[in-house]
């Protein structure tokens, strides 16, 4: 086995997207389709939320989620940094051009209105709690069990010709290439490297330029991966996603229940403040 | 020139939960000429040495002198680290990426800033040097090649470089017994003609048996043993307590001494076993 | 065919050509791959012994001749998975050959596919996993193990569909000498204790004379074929065609050539020191 800085996961280190932690909670142990499900109806029902109670109320069920899983919460506002650009661009943008009429404040040309900056807030928020939920499914499932579990929720839909067995083949595919490449292309930059190649200056240009020596032969290798790849799956007998059983099979347990009943109570207690504070 | 490696220490995500301490205090000095061969099994600090010798890895502590040229000063131009120190990667003919054969040896002479005649001159010497028929193939796209003279075109790749030392890291790696074949021949024939520096890094002890002039053997991230492979392969007890093997004449040597036959100690190579057994059965015929 | 029981591959007068090639990559072959046989297929790069396996496992459809693998023709394209089930294929680059992101999934993908109910993959990816010394790492990611251990999931897949014949296409190749150490046990446990029939295709010496029988290929056709002792006591011809003798055997043929009476098929170590000692205390 080749050793961790020999083949370059420090770059695998950065990437964040889709973590998973793995753990054994009751959120971890649900069935992947309903957490999937789940989190959609969590989404649509903190998007129906028009103040700030039903926020907070929508932040403590997240919190009892995520305390549940045993996830720290501050994983979760990490998440949120990066989105931090986007937030304030969209909040700016919103406020400057959300219509409303009770003016709080001419200047010049700007005119920021109640319901601009209510508006402004209310979307901002609404990006913030999309990103939550989503990523407490990534935390708490596998890419494997997600990969399953979209697969079956999909599965219907290939009745009219809709690739569900494809797609999810290819996340899986793509999930185990992906270190494989990050480590490629370390081992091909330093090959590179030593031949004085210079990957850090010049302009823009000259970089790109300097590019091509790296992504030639990591396309290359990459044809010839999905060679050997089809021929592996061919010689395993894969014909597709017809007649196809799994090894693992997805059964609603209890705890699906439970949380389907959680979620219709979080629904009605938002309608509910919806319709008192309205 | 000489290459000196003075208390060089390298930890990997220090601090961390993960913290690996890939090379324990390395001092070593490998003289002008001298060709090293570097063993020690998969996970031992070799390759992380080998990145070290032309600066791709920075010592976590101490330093690396090529030349007199400090590897892990900041202000030390790194194009001249690579004139000084050319390394050869595993299965290097993925690195290919020019159309022609040509243009990918003279990848590294030009990123070198050198002139385009000095730039041909170099690709032919190159080419020569790993028996690759210029004429034949240098418009030849580098795809179209076999496995083993793919192989021979990066090497040369690396060669056109013109480096004083020239590291190898596992130069016959999936290669047919005739392509391995070729590939030692040539480095050998490199050390003889141009006296470089080398430094080989193999799997294979006959290998390193039949080519080196020093072993150095790397466990857990240590040198646990460095000497003539006469010394190092007579401590086939220690050479097997780590995992690794030795050449299979040091082992029948060993057992043929056991049985009470007069090999002496030492014996390493093929050639010298086949003198010592005729010898040693000869013997026993005059004495019979 | 009278002896099927008897023959888990045949292959009579093969050929195959690649599309637009002017030369056959495999020309007139005929042979076996008896049952619980350990085979060794040796030959240069080029020489047409990883076409050869193809043909063993209906990746590739003759071009002429046929191949029979238990008795099924594998130009029979009904047969295709059938055929794939009895001889199963593990390839060079342990990479490239695992599909999933864990362990015993890729374990299962075999199985997966030719639709073997759940439970039942269950207790076959476990007892394949078992007889690779895996279970350990069942559900690890395939790109934390060591290049062993990978080909030797690889195996645990092929092994998972219950094969007659296992088929490793220079699966050592990319490995270092552990490695190999680890692959070449575990085929030869699976061929003794389980009766596995084993074809392997390699470039080293030493795993071929480990072998029952051995055949060396030369531009596509069979150059020789025998018991690793009577191929490689032909040190010259051997060496003709573009492959090394083991070292011993190299050894004993030079002390043959200084005029010692030593045998000249010897290929072990083992084997050396009793015939040195033998020689000497004739003496």
């Amino acid at each position: 086995m080749q050793l961790p800085w020999e083949r370059g996961s420090a770059m695998l280190n950065d990437i964040t997207l889709g973590q998973f932690f793995p753990g054994d909670s009751a959120i971890h142990r649900m069935d992947p389709r309903m957490k999937l499900i789940l989190t959609i109806v969590y989404i649509v029902g903190v998007f129906m939320v028009s103040n700030l109670l039903g926020y907070l109320i929508s932040l403590l069920f997240l919190y009892i989620v995520v305390r549940i899983s045993g996830i720290r919460f501050s994983y979760l506002v990490k998440g949120i940094k990066p989105l931090r650009f986007i937030l304030i661009f969209t909040f700016v943008l919103n406020l400057f051009f959300a219509k409303g009429e009770t003016v709080l404040l001419s200047l010049g040309f700007f005119t920021l209105t109640a319901e601009a900056l209510s508006y402004a807030t209310y979307f901002a928020l609404r990006l913030v709690f999309l990103v939550m939920g989503t990523s407490v499914l990534t935390l708490t499932t596998s890419p494997v069990q997600l990969t399953d579990g979209l697969e079956r929720l999909m599965h219907p839909l290939q009745r009219f010709r809709f690739p569900a067995h494809e797609l999810a083949m290819m996340m899986t595919i793509a999930l185990r290439f992906i270190p494989l490449l990050l480590e490629e292309t370390d081992k091909i930059q330093k090959a590179q490297m030593a031949r004085g190649a210079d990957f850090e200056t010049g302009n823009l240009i000259a970089r790109a330029k300097a590019m091509i020596p790296l992504l030639v032969p990591l396309f290359v290798s990459s044809f010839r991966r999905a060679n050997d790849l089809a021929m592996a799956m061919e010689a395993r007998c894969y014909r597709g996603g017809d007649h196809r059983t799994r090894l693992r099979e997805l059964r609603y347990t209890r705890l699906d229940a439970y949380a389907v009943v959680a979620m219709a109570a979080f629904l009605m207690v938002i309608f509910a403040e919806g319709r008192l504070l309205g | 020139m000489s290459l000196v490696i003075e208390n060089v220490n390298y930890v990997y995500m220090s601090g961390g939960p993960y913290e690996t301490h890939a090379l324990h205090d390395i001092s070593l000095t490998i003289e002008d000429g001298e060709f090293v061969g570097l063993i020690g099994h998969t996970g031992s600090g070799k390759s992380t040495l080998v990145q070290h010798l032309n600066g791709l890895l920075k010592p976590t502590s101490g330093r690396i002198l090529v030349d007199g040229l400090d590897l892990s000063d900041k202000a030390t131009d790194k194009r001249a680290i690579r004139r000084k120190v050319g390394l050869v990667f595993q299965y290097p003919e993925n690195q290919l990426f020019e159309e022609t054969v040509e243009k990918d040896i003279a990848f590294g002479p030009k990123n070198l800033g050198l002139d385009a005649a000095e730039i041909d001159r170099r690709v032919r010497e190159a080419m020569r040097r790993v028996a690759i028929d210029y004429d034949a193939i240098h418009d030849r796209s580098v795809f179209e090649l076999s496995g083993g003279q793919m192989r021979r075109v990066a090497i040369a790749g690396v060669l056109a470089m013109e480096p004083q030392v020239l590291v190898l890291d596992e130069p016959c790696a999936g290669l047919d017994p005739r392509g391995r074949e070729e590939i030692l021949g040539l480095i050998r024939a490199l050390h003889r003609e141009s006296g470089a520096t080398i430094v080989m890094v193999s799997h294979s002890m006959d290998d390193v048996a039949s080519l080196a002039g020093r072993v150095i053997v790397m466990n857990h991230g240590r040198v646990a043993m460095d000497g003539t492979p006469r010394e190092v392969f007579a401590r086939g007890e220690e050479l097997r307590a780590i995992g690794l093997d030795v050449p299979q004449a040091v082992e029948l040597a060993e057992r043929l001494r056991e049985r009470g036959l007069d090999i002496p100690q030492g014996v390493y190579q093929m050639e010298e076993l086949r003198a010592a057994i005729a010898a040693a059965v000869g013997k026993g015929k005059r004495h019979a | 065919m009278a002896n099927l029981e008897e023959n888990r591959i045949i292959a009579s007068n093969l050929v195959y050509t690649y599309p637009e090639a002017k030369k056959n990559a495999v020309d007139d072959v005929s042979m076996r791959v008896k049952r619980g046989e350990f085979l060794a297929i040796l030959g240069h790069n080029g020489s047409g012994k990883s076409t050869l396996a193809k043909l063993f496992n209906a990746l590739y459809v003759p071009t002429d001749g046929t191949v029979w693998v238990c008795g099924l023709d594998t130009r029979d394209d009904d047969l295709v998975f059938d055929i794939r089930q009895h001889a199963g294929m593990v390839f060079q680059n342990p990479d490239n050959q695992i599909v999933a992101t864990v362990v015993e999934e890729d374990v299962a993908f075999g199985l997966e596919n030719n639709g073997v109910p759940p439970a039942e993959i269950r207790v076959r990816i476990d007892e394949a996993l078992r007889a690779v010394n895996m279970s350990a790492f069942a559900k690890k990611a395939p790109h934390m193990l060591s290049g062993g251990q990978k080909q030797r999931v690889a195996i645990a897949g092929v092994l998972a569909m219950k094969p007659d014949v296992i088929i490793l296409d220079e699966s050592t190749a990319m490995l270092d000498p552990s490695g190999r150490q680890e692959v070449m046990n575990t085929v030869h446990r699976l061929n003794e204790e389980e009766g596995i029939s084993v074809v392997i295709i390699t470039h080293y010496m030493a795993e071929a004379a480990t072998a029952d029988y051995v055949i060396v290929m030369d531009e596509g056709k069979i150059a020789m074929s025998g018991t690793p002792r009577e191929v490689f006591r032909q040190v010259e011809r051997v060496r003709a065609l573009g492959l090394d003798v083991p070292p011993m055997t190299d050894l004993a043929h030079m002390l043959r050539a200084d005029g010692l009476s030593i045998r000249e098929d010897v290929l072990t170590v083992d084997e050396m020191v009793e015939e040195v000692c033998r020689l000497s205390s004739k003496m």
